[in-house]
């Protein structure tokens, strides 16, 4: 079956069988190994990419069922050489320790801060609860997401996280620098 | 693991969807979310010939006012539901038991038509289906039929939707102003309920009016607890009766029958208290 797809901002038209998943032609087809495949169960969330702005499972996904939206994986997030605010706060609160989870964990967090612009502990740990981190480094995960929460403030940012999602027009505005 | 090889199709309209379902036959499925479906396939535990896809059936998503009920298109998502406001004001216990429903990637995709028509016993949705009176509303060949949920879940896995049927709307009464719980217990994070219990009550001056008790996995299908219910309505909405109404909640077996008395009362004194 035919398929256009927008990966990352780039639009691909492919012919693919309709039992080739998601992440499979993220991975084999389009290169975007970034994203990783994990448990193949659905459990882990290592594959989360962003599926018109919401997080899904790359893995619990036909690709047949992205034809026609826009998909942005671990890899669209870095904008002119510069890391999103998410890695960055990975980075810097040494929020892996093996990796595998990662992109995973990034995407997811993305997700759950376009919500929740100032998550508590307990909001993080339950707006991942779809990821997994074998290591069990939950804790610097917890502490990266809530700096990412301070580094996304209005005013403290790049304009590239100015979501334009609906549910984020609630956001307070908290005075930035 | 890779599915085995299916068609896929893509209908514009129900009728078209349903016209797709018959001429494949008996081995063709249809697929909402696919948070269910995408698994079974990759684990190969089931091989359809054919997969007809109704995500671009947009007119199956949302929540409708339709006076003393609620209409849920069968293609809403669980985080739609979630985040809907006539289900808040109206079917509070809806909202607190999709909050539970595996994980947020998850509720993006999964549907909650979708986890109705899967009937997974363990499934969140199915015993507040049943104890909100719910109503299925179908399409097939000869038109549209309406299945009340007492009626809609036959077994493990199994509804009474035909083949060559789909799911298109559910109809939830309105239950403006009850309190409502869903208490779970699992041992993981997304893991699915051992037992869960699904509240819901109507309380006025003090006393309770109206009471609704769905159980989740406590056999082949979700379980309505009646005997709680009477054993509710025109007391006192106090401690002592909660704890003598929940010890009337049965799961036909030892282990389950003890966590459904549990969950049963700890359901009903959140969903008193608000």
């Amino acid at each position: 079956m035919h398929i256009s797809v927008n990966v990352d901002g780039v639009t691909y038209a492919d012919e693919v069988e309709p039992r080739l998943l998601l992440v499979h032609y993220l991975r084999e087809r389009l290169g975007k190994t970034g994203t990783v495949v994990g448990c193949d169960t659905g459990n882990c969330g290592a594959c989360t990419v962003h599926l018109d702005g919401h997080s899904v499972k790359s893995c619990q996904m036909l690709a047949v069922q992205a034809n026609g939206h826009e998909v942005t994986t671990i890899e669209g997030l870095a904008r002119d050489g510069k890391l999103h605010p998410v890695q960055e706060a990975f980075h810097s609160n040494h929020a892996l320790q093996c990796g595998f989870c990662t992109p995973g964990m990034i995407m997811q967090a993305i997700d759950l801060l376009a919500d929740e612009s100032d998550p508590d502990d307990e909001t993080v740990r339950k707006g991942l609860e779809g990821n997994l981190c074998r290591c069990t480094g939950y804790q610097n995960i917890v502490r990266a997401v809530q700096d990412a929460a301070q580094r996304m403030k209005p005013g403290a940012g790049p304009k590239q996280e100015q979501h334009s999602d609906e549910h984020v027009s609630s956001k307070q505005p908290v005075g930035g620098e | 693991m890779i599915p085995a090889e299916f068609k896929y199709l893509f209908p514009s309209t129900v009728d078209e969807a349903v016209r797709m379902l018959a001429e494949e036959g008996e081995d063709a499925k249809v697929i909402a979310g696919g948070q269910s479906l995408v698994p079974v396939l990759r684990m190969r535990l089931a091989a359809p010939t054919a997969l007809i896809d109704i995500g671009g059936l947009t007119e199956l998503t949302g929540v409708r006012d339709d006076g003393d009920s609620l209409l849920i298109g069968a293609m809403t998502t669980h985080y739609e539901v979630q985040r809907d406001h006539l289900i808040h004001d109206h079917a509070l216990l809806l909202k607190l038991v999709t909050d539970t429903v595996a994980d947020p990637q998850i509720r993006h995709r999964g549907t909650f038509g979708g986890s109705l028509c899967h009937a997974d016993p363990a499934g969140d949705l199915l015993a507040p289906a049943l104890a909100l009176d719910a109503v299925m509303i179908i399409a097939g060949p000869g038109g549209r039929r309406e299945v009340p949920a007492s009626e809609f879940f036959v077994d493990y896995f199994t509804t009474a939707l035909a083949p060559d049927e789909i799911l298109i709307d559910v109809r939830v009464p309105k239950f403006t102003g009850w309190g409502a719980h869903y208490e779970k217990l699992n041992r993981v994070a997304q893991a699915w309920s051992i037992v869960a219990v699904a509240a819901a009550v109507q309380v006025s001056g003090g006393a309770i009016s109206a009471a609704r008790v769905g159980l989740t996995n406590v056999g082949s299908g979700p379980l309505r607890a009646f005997e709680v219910e009477a054993a509710l309505v025109g007391q006192p909405a106090s401690a002592e009766v909660i704890s003598e109404a929940a010890l009337r909640a049965s799961a036909g077996d030892g282990y389950k029958d003890n966590l459904a008395r549990v969950l049963t009362g700890r359901a009903l004194t959140a969903a008193v208290a608000g």
